[in-house]
């Protein structure tokens, strides 16, 4: 093999550049205010002592460096809109253009958070629609849409848990956390004051349930449990695990994050769980944008309703919908406002466009589209659990890590094959992992370049190794120096004459 | 489904290959029980524009048009359009977090640009990549301030805008620490004597906005000589960042929590903002959230890659500085964007034209009412006392004239009677202060 053999891309030509800053000169402007139709003022009079005395060192560039910078720097960035990005668990599927067009209108992005109701019940209604759709599609009971991301949504429905158990008496001390899960899951245990516990997996990379059994009681607040979990694994054993936790009294907290395998396939609210979060950057296809915003909506059995954050859009007799706060027993606020609101228009957006038996066929689409490339790489990579997976599929660097390839070799070699990278080493349950989730939103012609790809490499690795120890070779960059960036942090410009 | 793109054919054949007969048999782990085997009660599949219909219908029932005279948190500037034209590229919005930078440069230096504008801008050391929000950020503030010196309660001031200290009540409350509140004098500002006597030596900080939520700047240097003489930590949050173009910048605090939404992020009925944490470098282990940092390639090329990540959760797992995963990366790009279309010299002039317009507006609208809290340097807002029920005229207002006023304070300051908050930004005309000014006396 060599790159000369690589299908899906050539490597052309990409701009230079530098730092905005760089391009800065004194007089130079982008922007033109308007005429002041009141009384321009002294601002060291209305000021005084408040008045800044130096200005910020910012950029003074023109509109046209402006657009060539961004659109240059643009380019040195994959996206989805390039290709398939199989990052497991980050569910990394198209993002509708219509999505952005209606979040975009006057009267949607240009709303204040604080104007009357009366001239907000528009967004209000996108709001109660919203939470009305995705009360039907977990099966639970009520939700909030308050938290800004995912571990936000954990943040709240862990205190949500707690809540109502103080109400009940105790908040216990404890919570379960199975060895496969998202890091965000024990550092928000400890953020509401838990101490975390680790629960062991089977061999069959599901909960011990034995386990669970001798490590439950009424120490224990509840578990925390991603379904499928972390290794695309839908635990089948749901019904005891709930058994278990609800017989000593705690809880059943699902990690939606990986909800784009069950979606009008299954519902959370039937199977036990009775507080989980949604990633409506994952699941209900708003975009990552570079790494947010996202949103992470709560939903949860009626139990643990009177808990949730304030204030709830609320219908009243008339029709009209207006904001609740009168919830004495809330957790109180998670974010000012309502959460990210646009985030919400663009969820519901994808739930119209997709409709019962939309949503049902991408559940599908994304559940066949890991089990075909589980299928077409087995073998060629280490599947250390032969349990069947949904959405994902984790496999191994057990065979290549002989020939001294590590699954972070693999990552940086599938770039020159014009991809990005799955999930590198996570689940930490697996050593080496290489955890793939292509999503629904991959045709079949992707899918089948990305096995080549991934064939490729691992004969790469038994043909020609330094071709992908030093990968990337076609980037602008390659390997850059992690280590020293740590050790002597540089993390903003300079100018040179300061 | 128009954004699925298999055919039926394709479909099977994907089956054959897997070796099932069915796609059900996919779904075997799912006891059978639990097997949705109905359609979700959601409305049928709609065309595209259908959809379009149905937003614009919402969008209509909602204020369109009108003058707003409003921040308390969130501020209505002009967002010029080479935001929403560069953002809308595909390569910035359908990326993910820069987990591997020989793809991800672009995302990368444009973090490391916005870092620094937010250095620049706020006076500190370093900035994160971003925070969910300034509630979020500042909640996230106090905490780094209770790892930072070991210190178990926090004190907010009353004038820190309320939904920010009832989100910090909530971070706090299961931790176990105590908060307490300190009062506003008559000019607005933060009682020192009271702030003095406040703090203990178990106070891990202090947090204060400026301008706070009535629109008053502090003296936040006179705050921190008292905060800073107990051995505790000053945090500074910042709701209407363009201040920050005229009025000096909180050098003396120990961690900044600015909420950056005035630069070119739509209102958007509350959200996504950004948040942005700022500090002193020596204090960079403890800051919440991403970080980018300046590193070299094995060429010998300048790169930027995403560093001291031994303080996250993916890491550090229960031990970690927050749960924070995300930041907010495409609002981030907004702020970068726009910082850059204003620059060094026009976000002060825009800073100084948002202060005319307030001062203008104080005047009109003090006409017809009381201004409290006069003695004390304002940026944009200001507080009216009025004769009659602040938010009854807000709702006159709307309804009759197309006009979204003040913020009513009676719900969170009932001691200030009937008083709002009022703004008055770049955008807002002298016509509508002026029509707004005859509404209030109406």
């Amino acid at each position: 093999m060599s790159n000369s053999d690589i299908k899906k891309v050539t490597t052309h030509i990409s701009q230079n550049e530098g730092l905005i800053f760089e391009h800065s000169s004194p007089g130079k402007k982008a922007y033109r205010l308007r005429q002041l139709d009141v009384p321009a003022v002294d601002a060291a009079a209305e000021l005084g002592a408040a008045l800044r005395a130096e200005s910020a060192v910012l950029p003074e560039v023109s509109e046209i460096e402006i657009i060539r910078h961004f659109t240059r720097l643009s380019t040195w960035n994959y996206a989805v809109d390039h290709g398939m990005y199989p990052l497991g668990s980050c569910t990394m599927k198209y993002n509708p253009r219509v999505n952005e067009v209606v979040a975009r209108l006057d009267g949607i992005a240009g709303a204040h958070p604080y104007q009357p109701e009366a001239v907000s019940q528009g967004a209000l209604r996108i709001m109660h629609a919203l939470a009305y759709q995705l009360i039907e599609i977990t099966g639970m009971d009520a939700i909030t849409l308050q938290p800004a991301a995912g571990a936000h949504g954990e943040l709240t429905g862990i205190l949500l848990m707690r809540a109502y158990l103080e109400s009940k008496g105790n908040p216990r001390k404890k919570v379960l956390i199975p060895d496969s899960a998202h890091g965000t899951n024990p550092a928000t245990a400890a953020m509401v004051g838990y101490e975390v516990e680790n629960l062991p997996s089977n061999p069959s990379g599901m909960v011990d349930l034995a386990a669970l059994e001798a490590q439950m009681n009424e120490d224990v607040a509840g578990l925390m449990l991603t379904n499928p979990n972390t290794l695309g694994i839908f635990d089948s054993q749901i019904a005891q695990i709930a058994e278990i936790l609800h017989r000593k009294g705690g809880l059943l907290y699902m990690d939606g994050a990986n909800m784009n395998a069950l979606v009008a396939k299954a519902r959370p609210g039937d199977f036990g769980v009775d507080v989980m979060h949604l990633n409506l950057h994952k699941t209900f296809s708003t975009p990552h944008g570079g790494g947010g915003p996202g949103s992470g909506p709560v939903a949860c059995k009626s139990h643990l309703e009177p808990f949730l954050p304030k204030p709830i859009v609320v219908e009243s007799a008339d029709g009209t919908l207006r904001l609740d706060y009168d919830r004495p027993q809330s957790i109180g606020r998670v974010r000012a406002f309502f959460g990210n609101f646009g985030m919400h228009v663009r969820a519901l957006a994808y739930i119209m466009a997709n409709g019962p038996d939309g949503l049902r066929q991408t559940t599908e689409d994304a559940v066949l589209n890991a089990n075909y490339l589980r299928k077409k790489l087995e073998g060629i990579y280490d599947l250390p659990y032969a349990t069947p997976t949904m959405h994902e599929v984790v496999f191994s660097d057990k065979l290549q890590a002989k020939l001294g390839i590590k699954t972070g070799d693999i990552a940086k070699r599938l770039i020159d094959y014009g991809f990005h990278p799955y999930t590198v080493s996570f689940p930490m349950v697996v050593h080496g992992a290489l955890m793939i989730e292509p999503t629904e939103s991959e045709p079949l012609e992707e899918l089948d370049l990305f096995v080549d790809a991934m064939k490729s490499i691992a004969q790469e690795a038994i043909d020609s190794p330094d071709l992908i120890k030093n990968a990337p070779s076609s980037t602008r960059l390659s390997r850059l120096d992690e280590t020293a960036a740590a050790r002597k942090p540089i993390l903003r410009w300079k100018p040179e004459t300061k | 489904m128009r954004y699925l793109p298999k055919s039926p054919a394709e479909r099977q054949q994907m089956l054959s290959a897997i070796g099932v007969t069915s796609i059900d048999e996919l779904f075997a782990p799912i006891p059978t029980q639990f097997r949705l085997d109905r359609d979700l009660c959601i409305p049928p599949q709609m065309a595209e524009s259908e959809i379009v219909d149905w937003f614009r219908a919402r969008s209509n029932e909602n204020a369109t048009g009108y003058d707003i005279l409003l921040g308390a948190g969130a501020y209505n500037h002009y967002r010029p359009l080479v935001i929403d034209s560069l953002i809308s590229r595909g390569e910035w919005f359908t990326a993910y977090t820069p987990y591997q930078p020989e793809i991800a440069q672009g995302t990368l230096q444009a973090i490391f640009e916005f870092q620094t504008m937010i250095c620049e801008l706020t006076g500190m050391e370093v900035a994160n990549a971003s925070m969910y929000d300034g509630s979020t950020g500042a909640a996230e503030a106090v905490m780094m301030a209770i790892r930072l010196t070991g210190r178990s309660s926090a004190i907010l001031a009353r004038s820190v805008h309320p939904e920010y200290r009832e989100v910090v009540g909530t971070y706090a409350k299961y931790q176990g620490l105590p908060l307490t509140e300190v009062a506003f004098t008559e000019n607005g500002r933060v009682d020192l004597a009271a702030l003095d006597a406040a703090i203990t030596p178990q106070t891990a900080c202090v947090l204060i906005q400026s301008p706070n939520f009535f629109g008053t700047i502090e003296d936040v240097a006179a705050i921190a000589d008292v905060v800073h003489a107990k051995g505790a930590l000053l945090v500074v949050s910042i709701a209407e960042a363009l201040s920050l173009g005229i009025v000096r910048p909180p050098a003396e605090a120990d961690i900044v929590s600015l909420e950056a939404q005035s630069f070119g992020v739509p209102l958007s009925y509350g959200g996504p903002y950004a948040g942005v944490i700022a500090t002193r470098e020596k204090f960079i282990r403890q800051i919440p959230g991403r970080l980018v940092g300046q590193t070299t390639d094995r060429n010998g090329k300048r790169g930027f890659v995403l560093t001291l990540s031994t303080r996250e959760q993916h890491i550090r797992r229960e031990k970690a500085t927050s749960n924070i995963c995300t930041n907010q990366a495409l609002i981030a790009l907004m702020v970068n964007i726009y910082m850059d279309v204003y620059g060094r010299v026009g976000i002060k002039e825009l800073a100084e034209q948002n202060l005319a317009k307030a001062a203008y507006a104080r005047k009109a609208l003090g006409a017809k009412g009381k201004i409290l809290f006069d003695g004390a340097p304002r940026f944009n807002e200001f507080v009216l006392q009025t004769a009659g029920d602040a938010t009854e005229i807000s709702h006159r207002l709307a309804a009759k004239n197309k006009i979204i006023g003040g913020f009513p304070l009676r719900k969170f300051y009932p001691e200030l009677g009937n008083a709002a908050v009022w703004c008055a930004t770049e955008l807002t005309s002298k016509a509508a202060i002026d029509k707004a000014a005859d509404e209030v006396k109406a």
